[in-house]
C-alpha cells in the first residue's frame, strides 16, 4: 500500500476535465485508489466521487494505492498532479 | 343497486377551436415517473441487468448527441455540462455497486439507481463548493434521465375508439401525439385562447375550450360529455334534449361550412375589384393537402418551431431542407413563407435559461442572432428550399433595424456558402419581418423601406401592447382585439408600413375572426394569414363587400372609444349582411 501527499496545481481546481482525467488514469491501473481531503475519503475510480472532492489550486490531498501494480499507477498518478492536469498554472 | 342518473353538469371555459363534440370523457393525467420498489426473481436478475444496460446505453446516445450539437454549434461553455453529465453517466464504481446490490438484494434496478444516486447528491449539494453543487443538479439530471429510459416511457398513444380528452393542461407536444388517434376534441382546466395547444387544435380541426375550472375533478373516464368550441361550453352527462340540441347545431354548422366549397378556386376580392391575398398558417405537414383544400393562396406563415418539438437538438440544415422542400413543392406556384425560428429561451435546448421574463427576454430573431450557426443552418435550408423561387423569409420578434440588416448579412453568408458548393436557390429571395413588439410597429416606415413585406404578429403585439399574457385565462378578457389602442396602432402599421415594394398583411389570430374582416379590409391590409379552418368563411366576407365600403366602417371604428362600442358596432354590421354567419 502507497500513501503519498499530492497538491492542486492548477488554477481552476479540480472541475470536470481533471477529475475525468484522473479517474481514466486510474482505470489503466488494478490497484484500488482513493483520495483523501481533510479526512473526507471517496473512491478515486469514481468519477462523481472525485467531483465531490472540489479540491480548489493549492489543496493538499492524500492518494493511496493498494494492488500489484501500485507503484506504476502512484508514479503516473503523481506526474498528473504535477503537470497540474496540463492546465495553466 | 340502483343505478342513479348523473346530474348534468354545465361549465363554461373559452373556446379555443371550433366544433361541436358529443362523446366519452378520456382523462389525461400528465405521465409522473414512480418509483416502486419490488423484490425480483433470482431468475429475473439477468433480466433485469439488461435492462439497465438498454437504459445506460439509450441515455449515452441521448447525451452524445446533445453533447456533439452543443459543442459544435453553442460553443465549449454550453458543452461542458452534458460533457460532465456524460461521464456521470459512465461512473463505474456507481453501477459496480448497483450491479453488486442487485444480485445482493434482488430490488429493481429503479429503486437502486435512486437510492445509490440519492446519496451522492446528498454528498455533492452538502459541499461548500459550488463546483460540486452544480454537479448535483447534472447529477440529477442524469438520473432522471436513466429513470426515463428504464420506464421505456410510452407515450400515450393508443385509445380505444374516439374520445374526448380532458386534461389539466395540454403541452403541444402532448397534444400531437393525441392527435394521432381518434381525438374528438380537447378540453383542458387551464390555458388561453391563443396559447399554442390552442393553435395546434384549430390546425387540425379538432374542437378545444380552455381554461374550464374544475373540469379535471368533476369529469370521470368515458363520461358522456359535450364540447362547443365555438362558444365555450361544457356539457357533462348531457340530458337527451340537450343531446338533440347540440346534434342541431353540429348540423346547422356542417351545413354552413359545405356553402363555403365553392369559393375555393374564386379569389378573395371585393366587390368592386380591390384584391386581397388570402393565405394559411401553417404548423404541420399534415396540414398541406387541406389549406389547398380550402382554397387558399399559399402559406402566408410556416411555423418552424413546430420541428423542434420534443426534440433536445436543432435538426440539421438537411434534415430542415427535406421539411421546407416539402413545403415549397407542396404549395408551388403559390408562395410560402417560412419563418425563422422563433421559441423562448425556455425552449432552447434540454436545459432551461432562467429568466424573470421570458416574454420581455431572450427569444425571436434575437436568440437566431446570438446564435449565428444555428440560424446559418436554417438560413441555408430555407435558400436551397427556395429553388424554384416560391419562398420568402421571415423573421420573428424584431426590434429594430440593426436585426435585420445582420440578417442580411447572414443570408449573404449563407448565399456565398451555397455557391461555393454549387446548390441552387433563389438569389432575389424576398425577406419580411413580423410587427410583434410595439417599438417595431412604430418605425414601420424604417423596416418596411428595408424589406419585403410586414406580418403583423397580432397575438403578440396585443400582448405587448395591452400588458396582458394572452395564456394567461384569469386575465383573458383583457386580452381584447377591438382595444381602440389596437385599432389605431393598426392603422399606423399600415399606413406607414406600406411602401411601393412593400406589402403590410397580418398573419395573428385577428386576421382568421370573422368580425374583424371588414375593418381590416378598410384599413388597407394587403394579405391575410389565417388558419386554414377560416380562409373560406374570410373568402366569403371579403367577396362580398365593396373596398369603399370597408373603408367607411374603418373610418367609424377608429373614431370609437371603446371596445365595447367596436363590438356592438361591427356585430350589428355582420348581423346585417350575413346572418348565416355565426358570430358570438
Amino acid at each position: 500500500m502507497i500513501e503519498r501527499e499530492v497538491t492542486i496545481r492548477n488554477r481552476a481546481g479540480l472541475h470536470t476535465r481533471p477529475a475525468a482525467s484522473i479517474v481514466k488514469l486510474a482505470a489503466k491501473f488494478q490497484s484500488e485508489f482513493f483520495i483523501e481531503k481533510d479526512n473526507f475519503q471517496i473512491n478515486g475510480k469514481s468519477i462523481i466521487g472525485v467531483m465531490t472532492l472540489a479540491a480548489e489550486q493549492g489543496s493538499k490531498l492524500l492518494v493511496r494505492f493498494d494492488g500489484p501494480d501500485e507503484e506504476e499507477a502512484y508514479r503516473a498518478m503523481a506526474e498528473l498532479f504535477d503537470s497540474g492536469f496540463g492546465e495553466p498554472i | 343497486m340502483s343505478k342513479t342518473a348523473k346530474q348534468e353538469v354545465k361549465l363554461k371555459g373559452i373556446p379555443a377551436s371550433p366544433g361541436i363534440a358529443i362523446g366519452p370523457v378520456y382523462l389525461f393525467r400528465k405521465h409522473e415517473p414512480t418509483i416502486q420498489t419490488r423484490t425480483i426473481d433470482v431468475g429475473e436478475v439477468g433480466k433485469e441487468i439488461n435492462r439497465l444496460q438498454n437504459a445506460l446505453a439509450r441515455s449515452k446516445k441521448e447525451l452524445t448527441k446533445v453533447f456533439d450539437f452543443a459543442e459544435q454549434k453553442l460553443g465549449a461553455d454550453q458543452s461542458k455540462i452534458f460533457e460532465a453529465q456524460l461521464l456521470l453517466l459512465e461512473d463505474a464504481v456507481l453501477f459496480e455497486v448497483v450491479y453488486k446490490r442487485l444480485k445482493e438484494e434482488r430490488k429493481n434496478v429503479e429503486f437502486l439507481i435512486q437510492d445509490e444516486m440519492e446519496k451522492y447528491h446528498r454528498l455533492m449539494m452538502a459541499s461548500n463548493d459550488q463546483y460540486a453543487r452544480e454537479r448535483a443538479d447534472d447529477l440529477l439530471d442524469v438520473e432522471n434521465r436513466i429513470l426515463r429510459n428504464l420506464e421505456e416511457y410510452k407515450l400515450v398513444s393508443k385509445i380505444d375508439g374516439s374520445h374526448v380528452v380532458v386534461t389539466h393542461n395540454l403541452a403541444a407536444a402532448d397534444a400531437l401525439i393525441f392527435s394521432r388517434n381518434e381525438v374528438m376534441a380537447y378540453v383542458t382546466e387551464i390555458g388561453g385562447a391563443t396559447s399554442h395547444m390552442a393553435l395546434l387544435a384549430r390546425a387540425l380541426k379538432i374542437p378545444a375550450v380552455v381554461g374550464v375550472h374544475q373540469i379535471s375533478l368533476l369529469a370521470h373516464a368515458d363520461d358522456p360529455i359535450i364540447v362547443d368550441g365555438y362558444d365555450g361550453t361544457i356539457v357533462l352527462h348531457p340530458s337527451p334534449e340537450m343531446l338533440k340540441r347540440y346534434e342541431k347545431k353540429k348540423e346547422q354548422y356542417h351545413t354552413f361550412e359545405e356553402t363555403l366549397a365553392p369559393l375555393r378556386e374564386l379569389p378573395a376580392e371585393t366587390l368592386d375589384g380591390h384584391c386581397i391575398k388570402l393565405a394559411a398558417n401553417v404548423e404541420l405537414e399534415e396540414e398541406l393537402e387541406f389549406i389547398k383544400l380550402q382554397g387558399a393562396d399559399g402559406i402566408g406563415l410556416y411555423r418552424t418551431e413546430s420541428l423542434l418539438l420534443g426534440e433536445e437538438v436543432f435538426p440539421t440544415e438537411e434534415e430542415q431542407y427535406e421539411v421546407y422542400h416539402r413545403i415549397a413543392e407542396s404549395v408551388y406556384p403559390k408562395d410560402a413563407i417560412i419563418r425563422t425560428f422563433d421559441i423562448g429561451g425556455d425552449k432552447f435546448m434540454a436545459q432551461t435559461v432562467k429568466e424573470n421574463n421570458p416574454f420581455l427576454g431572450w427569444r425571436g430573431v434575437r436568440i437566431m442572432l446570438d446564435k449565428p450557426q444555428i440560424f446559418l443552418d436554417q438560413l441555408r435550408a430555407i435558400l436551397r428550399a427556395s429553388k424554384k423561387k416560391n419562398i420568402a423569409i421571415m423573421l420573428p420578434m424584431v426590434t429594430n433595424l440593426k436585426e435585420v440588416q445582420l440578417t442580411k448579412q447572414l443570408i449573404a453568408q449563407a448565399k456565398d456558402d451555397l455557391r461555393a458548393r454549387r446548390i441552387a436557390f433563389d438569389d432575389k429571395i424576398k425577406l419580411g419581418v413580423m410587427i410583434e413588439v410595439p417599438a417595431a410597429a412604430i418605425i414601420a416606415d424604417h423596416l418596411g423601406r428595408e424589406v419585403n413585406f410586414l406580418s403583423i404578429g397580432t397575438n403578440d403585439l396585443i400582448q405587448y401592447l395591452l400588458a396582458v399574457d394572452r395564456g394567461n385565462d384569469i386575465v383573458s378578457e383583457l386580452f381584447q382585439e377591438f382595444h381602440p389602442a389596437v385599432i389605431r396602432f393598426l392603422r399606423r402599421i399600415i399606413e406607414r408600413g406600406k411602401q411601393k415594394h412593400t406589402w403590410v398583411g397580418m398573419c395573428g389570430q385577428m386576421a382568421g375572426d370573422p368580425l374583424a374582416t371588414i375593418l381590416l379590409v378598410g384599413l388597407g391590409l394587403d394579405e391575410f394569414s389565417v388558419v386554414p379552418n377560416a380562409v373560406p368563411e374570410i373568402k366569403k366576407i371579403i367577396r362580398s363587400i365593396d373596398y369603399t365600403e370597408a373603408i367607411r366602417v374603418a373610418e367609424r371604428v377608429l373614431m370609437m372609444q371603446s371596445e365595447d362600442e367596436i363590438k356592438t358596432y361591427l356585430k350589428n354590421l355582420m348581423k346585417r349582411k350575413f346572418p348565416d354567419i355565426p358570430i358570438e
